[in-house]
């Protein structure tokens, strides 16, 4: 159970893209691997392109949960 | 005729024939077009090209043209032999005007820009050194995009080739977490009520959105390749080309622009473009005699 709580949290509703992505970028630069990210992202272009864009630089995202207005999601750090 | 004779000797007509020189406003001076397909610019030509550019304009400017070239402005008639040369030393060549195949244009491609799904620089580049300068009934003007984005302006060209990738899902290594739904920007997939993705194939665009953000690779390529687009035009009577085959394998590209030439060239008339010859013959006759060979299974 543990292996899937977050160890960071970082709320970026309202942070425009790609600026959004580049915050997420550098959390979790100062994280350990398999370390959990846990960002709170608005819907539409955000949850568009930050979850691709972390697919790029191959973390994982390992939960997806709707939060208020928008989603939250794990990021399991490479 | 003075004067004719005079510019025979002056400059070499063979350098001219195929174009890439073109009549400024000012007696004696011309803009030298480039050949850059795709718009791509290696670092050190470019500083040769400013050296040149410096050396022979003058009017002290170059013009980026439309379709990615460089063009030097103001160069005299004089120096058309001189400045070809000195270009050719560094294996820049000047492009081309009039009737024929122009220098395909393109956009950044899939090497690094995270939409790309086809290698459209590489295609330009292909394409570039096979056809280039093909003699045919009116310019001829091609581009590629690597993505449905469309950057080069696919609908536009006389041939249009825009990357396409076909996703497929498979359920089991699916997690139910419905980024690809939020991904899409067509409705061409929505959760069901326990958020497994439910395809609708005739909304897709082919954009590859799901496969790129899929977190575990449920969603992947079937195959990827190129829409053909046909009879576009710019222009005093802009023509919107039209969609003329759904999808063509990358290796098929150069062959079947060769044989949408070959039409042309046999029931294009001179001075009419394409996308007119297509209006006049019919769009149904060329796609029976060029498209159809083509047709993936």
């Amino acid at each position: 159970m543990s292996e899937n709580m977050a160890s960071e949290k970082i709320d970026l509703r309202g942070v425009l893209c790609p600026i959004n992505f580049v915050k997420t970028k550098l959390k979790l630069e100062m994280m350990e691997s398999d370390q959990i990210l846990e960002v709170t992202l608005d819907d539409g272009e955000p949850m568009r392109n930050v979850p691709k864009s972390v697919k790029e630089d191959g973390h994982k995202i390992v939960k997806v949960e709707p939060f208020e207005d928008g989603f939250k999601i794990h990021i399991k750090k490479s | 005729m003075a004067a004719s004779t005079d510019g025979n000797k002056r400059v070499n007509l063979k350098e001219l024939k195929s174009g890439g020189f073109i009549k400024q406003t000012q007696r004696d001076l011309f803009t030298v077009r480039l050949r850059v397909p795709g718009g791509r610019l290696d670092i050190d030509k470019m500083a040769k090209i400013a050296e040149v550019a410096k050396k022979y304009s003058k009017m002290g400017y170059c013009h980026l043209s439309f379709r990615q070239s460089v063009e030097i402005i103001g160069v005299h008639i004089d120096d058309f032999d001189a400045l070809v040369k000195e270009l050719a030393e560094f294996g820049q060549q000047v492009a081309s005007c009039g009737p024929r195949v122009r220098v395909p244009t393109a956009c950044g491609g899939c090497e690094y820009n995270p939409n790309g799904i086809m290698d459209a620089q590489k295609k330009a580049l292909e394409v570039d050194k096979d056809l280039f300068g093909t003699e045919c009934h009116h310019k001829f003007k091609t581009s590629f995009s690597g993505c449905p984005i469309d950057c080069a302006r696919t609908k536009g060209m006389d041939l249009g080739f825009q990357g396409v990738v076909t996703p497929q899902w498979e359920e089991d290594p699916c997690t139910k977490c419905t980024l690809c739904a939020k991904a899409c920007l067509e409705g061409a997939i929505v959760d069901d009520e326990d958020g497994t993705p439910v395809f609708y194939s005739e909304k897709c665009v082919q954009c590859g959105d799901c496969i790129k953000v899929c977190p575990t690779d449920a969603w992947t390529a079937k195959r990827k390749g190129w829409i053909v687009r046909a009879g576009g035009r710019h222009g005093r009577h802009p023509r919107e080309a039209d969609e003329i085959l759904k999808f063509l394998p990358d290796e098929k590209v150069t062959d079947f622009i060769s044989k949408t030439i070959e039409w042309y060239n046999s029931n294009g008339k001179r001075g009419e473009r394409i996308g007119k010859t297509i209006d006049r013959v019919g769009l149904k006759e060329f796609k029976d005699e060029v498209t159809r060979n083509f047709l993936a299974e």
